[in-house]
């Protein structure tokens, strides 16, 4: 009774997976071949390139692809430069209001850019900052996770270590970059592979803030793509589809173990 | 001596607060200026050329609440969140006790779980367009195989909001299963020894053990799953753009509407003080109450 | 030394001859492809050839989505102090773009000829012509025509060559063409409802607007009998399919045969005939008290915030890529009309609608064409409207109901510019 209870409770797995993978499948299928066919699903009808060519000359996705690698480029240096310094402030400096500010900087998780989006939009113009990367990027730096996240990490860090270095005669932020810094490397990737994964995926605000194809990143040059006035053609959107996530998707699949252990570590509280 | 000490300390906060500078500008700047702004804005009627713009006081506000479209969003906005997040957080509870047991193929079915995840919405959007499609969809065609007639899912307002939740699901699901699976992990084995030698079946172990030693990751996933559900709307633009009849819209869609399709930047203004004050509640709570279970360093 | 002097004297006579080279007008123009994808390059390639033919003036031509993410690019890029000097877009967000104080009209742009101006079919001009003044002229425009699988009909027992011409000929041959899974019937209930009903009222008799902007009529017993209409060829004769049909699939729903006819713009022309694996025809659309369809599609619009330099740079282009040439050359890239009697006169189209006729069927409808949905605040009164019908043809309200929602809105929305 306990095998068939085990066997059944597989199998259920098995389908949910292969449930969930099917869009995915689908739109693959359905990008190698032509829109009759793909509709139809005939099953043996040729495999076909003309979808991706179509899709390919129709939007210039390499400029879309470097326009988001630098996009989130950006803002993980931008993270890391606010996050460690401010971590590193409220992890091991004792100074008068800490607790109150903390406070604040945790209440940013609930204040999301995506909810100010019409202020944010003005700051972002009046800075300047309207249709560039740093204006994409700029709000999200400031991370409330990324500094709760570093905060922890250098609160762990041994005592000793930094009498020794103080002993050394190191400044504050010498202390930092010889000590903390290198002791939290692991909390560094996996807040990397998180930051970067999300930003990749970002779509809203740079739908607003980007208004040409030369700072216009991957997601908001999908749904450009994907939402014409006369008709979407779905085989065509499903290949412009498959290129834009290849990528990730690649270097998911590739590096799965450490994806997962970035998410898994981020999640441990 | 205390001189001494004094000038430390003050050294010591001086070296804070610098530290603490560029998060500060960035977050008032982005976060806590645009706050009161967004509020300061929503006391003041829209400005045309031919009436500029005038104090209004609670104007804006009362006018959401006589627009029914407000309340249909409103509406709209509690049934997505009451059903992605007790859905998702069953399914991914279920896919993390699965990835984390003994069944063949396990390393399958964690990859499948947790790939919707790294695609972005709009992706995810366009793949279930395929699903959706009336006639000649993937949904309409296997149920064609079974006699089923075509139904127009994100054309109908009966079945367009469930459409749209259901892709939330999927893309979510395999999100929060990491977060119990990190949790699971920290469930030592013999636990599950002693289960067994007490003659415990399987189920009643899981429902007796696990899922309250789960909780902190359940309450963390539910605020994390709450967030998404107000700021994740993006497939809204590829499915539905929040019809038929306005029977799919959200929130933050409507507030986007209204400012940039509209040009109405206060109504949006004060829809998103509600927004905020909604969240901050929430920030409330889980800050007090929530707090009082999982231990903060 | 020497070197160094020779150098210098070279620079300052390169700088001297430089200089009386006139300082470039940059424009920026947004523009939206209707179609998809690869026609960006046809437009670079007009503006390629305009720079060419215009040395002291670049153009940046940027691809900004459909009307709808191009509306929001440019108001974007303008209230944020980006410069954008010219965009197509809606011809019907005219209003909303005067009320914002964002346009200049032609009429006042230094060097524009009254001629010019005239040179476009009428019908075209309507959505533009606000206030006595012209506001936008005609770029990629269209009317609604119906498509038809003329497969289809010889396998009904239809004459092929003989679409329905009214409303009671379109009920009986989508009758007889229901079978077989396939609908006789669709028009789209999403993307742009309002459109579609438009042409529907217009062919009952009624304009659902005021040509001020200021009025709208959804409540007039000839509009909620034309939604009654709408809604019965669904539920009461079975043509088309209940409850809302999707804009965007549409197209391919009638490559694969699911329907017989299709209302759709002229603008998919271009894709059926390239897509269709049956014969098919063109047809306009059936009458019921007089024949009609809105136009629809795109304008130039001159934004105000521009310098004389730039406005008159930004008229010589509009000159261009709406002269009969290019006009003809667009009109067979993707579909749209030719915008002046002009461009039916050149080879290129004359040759064109004399191999591929249904190409001239939406020029023949503008005898009988009405001017696009368009009020103050068209976003939302047009909301309204969609909604109305929408809730009409799934059966949330009755048609009565729904629009009598939808005018008190419009009117309520309206009153302050009255």
């Amino acid at each position: 009774m306990k095998l068939f209870s085990k066997n059944i409770e597989a199998i259920g797995a098995i389908i949910l997976a292969i449930v969930w993978v099917s869009p995915l499948l689908f739109a693959f299928w359905a990008a190698f071949h032509s829109t009759s066919d793909a509709v139809n699903f005939n099953i043996s009808s040729p495999w076909t390139l003309s979808n991706f060519q179509t899709a390919w000359v129709g939007a210039p996705w390499l400029q879309y692809f470097s326009n988001t690698f630098l996009l989130v480029t950006v803002i993980l240096i931008g993270q890391f430069f606010v996050t460690t310094l401010a971590g590193f402030a409220f992890a091991q400096i004792q100074f008068p209001g800490r607790d109150f500010v903390f406070i604040l900087v945790l209440m940013q998780l609930f204040i999301l850019p995506e909810v100010l989006i019409v202020e944010n939009y003005v700051m972002v113009s009046r800075l300047g900052l309207f249709d560039t990367i740093l204006g994409v990027g700029m709000p999200y730096m400031a991370s409330a996770f990324g500094i709760f996240l570093m905060r922890q990490a250098f609160k762990g860090i041994p005592k000793e270590l930094h009498e020794a270095a103080r002993v050394e005669g190191c400044t504050w932020l010498g202390i930092l970059w010889r000590v903390y810094v290198p002791l939290a490397r692991p909390t560094y990737i996996a807040y990397a592979l998180v930051s970067v994964s999300t930003h990749w995926n970002n779509f809203l605000w740079p739908l607003i803030v980007t208004n040409s194809p030369e700072t216009r990143p991957l997601t908001v040059g999908l749904s450009i793509f994907g939402a014409p006035e006369n008709g979407v053609d779905i085989s065509v959107i499903s290949a412009a589809t498959m290129m834009s996530v290849a990528p990730l998707l690649i270097a998911f699949l590739v590096f799965q173990k450490q994806f997962v252990q970035a998410f898994l570590r981020t999640g441990i509280k | 001596m205390s001189d001494i000490v004094a000038n430390e300390r003050r050294r010591q906060a001086l070296y804070g607060w610098i530290m603490l500078s560029p998060a500060a500008i960035l977050l008032t700047t982005f976060a806590f200026y645009p706050s009161l702004a967004t509020f300061w804005t929503s006391l003041f009627s829209r400005e045309t050329r031919r009436r500029p713009s005038e104090f209004k006081g609670i104007g804006n506000y009362t006018d959401l609440f006589a627009d029914p479209t407000f309340l249909k969003v409103v509406t709209n906005n509690l049934i997505y969140a009451f059903s992605t997040i007790p859905i998702s957080i069953i399914i991914a509870l279920a896919m993390a006790l699965w990835a984390n047991s003994k069944i063949p193929a396990r390393g399958f079915i964690r990859t499948a779980y947790f790939t919707p995840t790294v695609l972005p919405m709009i992706a995810a959007a366009n793949l279930w367009l395929f699903f959706y499609t009336p006639g000649f969809g993937v949904l309409d065609q296997i149920g064609g195989f079974f006699g089923i007639p075509s139904i127009n899912w994100l054309g109908q307002p009966q079945t367009a909001l469930w459409s749209v939740i259901i892709v939330t699901i999927w893309k979510e699901a395999g999100f929060f299963m990491i977060f119990y699976l990190a949790a699971l992990q920290t469930i030592p084995e013999d636990l599950k020894e002693a289960a067994d030698i007490e003659g415990c079946s399987r189920w009643t172990y899981t429902r007796r053990v696990i899922i309250p030693l789960l909780m902190p990751t359940t309450l963390f996933i539910m605020v994390n799953a709450l967030i998404n559900s107000v700021k994740l709307i993006d497939h809204l633009f590829i499915l539905t753009k929040g019809g038929p009849n306005d029977a799919s819209k959200l929130v933050l869609y409507y507030i986007w509407e209204m400012a940039f399709a509209f040009f109405d930047a206060p109504h949006a203004a004060a829809l998103t003080i509600l927004v905020l004050a909604v969240l901050g509640v929430v920030a409330g709570i889980k800050f007090t109450i929530l707090d009082k279970r999982t231990h903060y360093q | 030394m020497k070197a160094f002097r020779k150098i210098g004297l070279a620079a300052v006579t390169a700088t001297a001859v430089a200089a009386p080279v006139a300082a470039e007008t940059e424009l920026t123009m947004y523009y939206p492809i209707a179609v998809g994808g690869a026609l960006t390059q046809v437009v670079d390639g007009i503006v390629a050839d305009f720079e060419a033919a215009n040395p002291d003036i670049k153009v940046n031509a940027i691809y900004s989505g459909n009307y709808d993410d191009t509306r929001v690019r440019a108001l974007s890029a303008l209230a944020s102090g980006e410069p954008a000097q010219l965009a197509v877009m809606f011809s019907i967000d005219a209003y909303d773009l005067i009320e914002q104080d964002l346009v200049v009209a032609f009429d006042d742009i230094k060097g524009v000829d009254a001629g010019w101006l005239d040179s476009f079919y009428p019908a075209l001009m309507a959505n533009g012509n606000i206030e006595g003044k012209t506001w936008g002229i005609p770029f990629q425009r269209s009317t609604i025509v119906a498509y038809y699988n003329k497969d289809m009909f010889k396998a009904a027992g239809l004459d092929p060559n003989s679409p329905p011409t009214t409303w009671d000929e379109m009920i009986s041959m989508g009758k007889a063409l229901t079978k077989d899974g396939a609908y006789g019937l669709m028009i789209p209930s999403t993307g742009y409802p309002y459109w579609m009903f438009q042409a529907l009222a217009i062919q009952n008799g009624k304009e659902v607007m005021s040509n001020d902007g200021l009025t709208t009529y959804f409540d007039d017993p000839t509009v909620i009998e034309t939604l009654e209409f709408w809604k019965s060829l669904s539920q009461e004769h079975g043509i088309m399919p209940t409850g809302t049909v999707e804009w965007g699939t549409l197209r391919q729903a009638f490559l694969e045969g699911q329907t017989a006819m299709m209302w759709h713009s002229t603008g998919n022309l271009t894709a059926v005939k390239n897509n269709a694996s049956f014969d098919f025809g063109v047809a306009e659309l059936p009458a019921n008290v007089r024949k009609g369809s809105p136009t629809g599609g795109g304008n130039f619009y001159v934004f105000k915030d521009t310098s004389p330099e730039e406005q008159a740079a930004a008229l010589k282009l509009i000159e261009f890529m709406t002269s009969p040439e290019q006009a003809a050359a667009w009109s067979i890239g993707t579909g749209y009309m030719g915008v002046s009697p002009a461009a039916y006169e050149t080879d290129a189209l004359k040759t064109y609608t004399q191999e591929f006729p249904p190409a001239l069927v939406a020029r023949n409808q503008l005898e009988n064409a009405v001017a696009e949905f368009s009020t103050f605040e068209t976003a939302r009164v047009r909301e309204g409207l969609n909604n109305a019908i929408q809730a009409a043809l799934t059966n949330t309200k009755s048609a009565a109901d729904a629009l009598a929602e939808a005018q008190a809105s419009a009117v309520r929305l309206l009153r302050d510019y009255q």
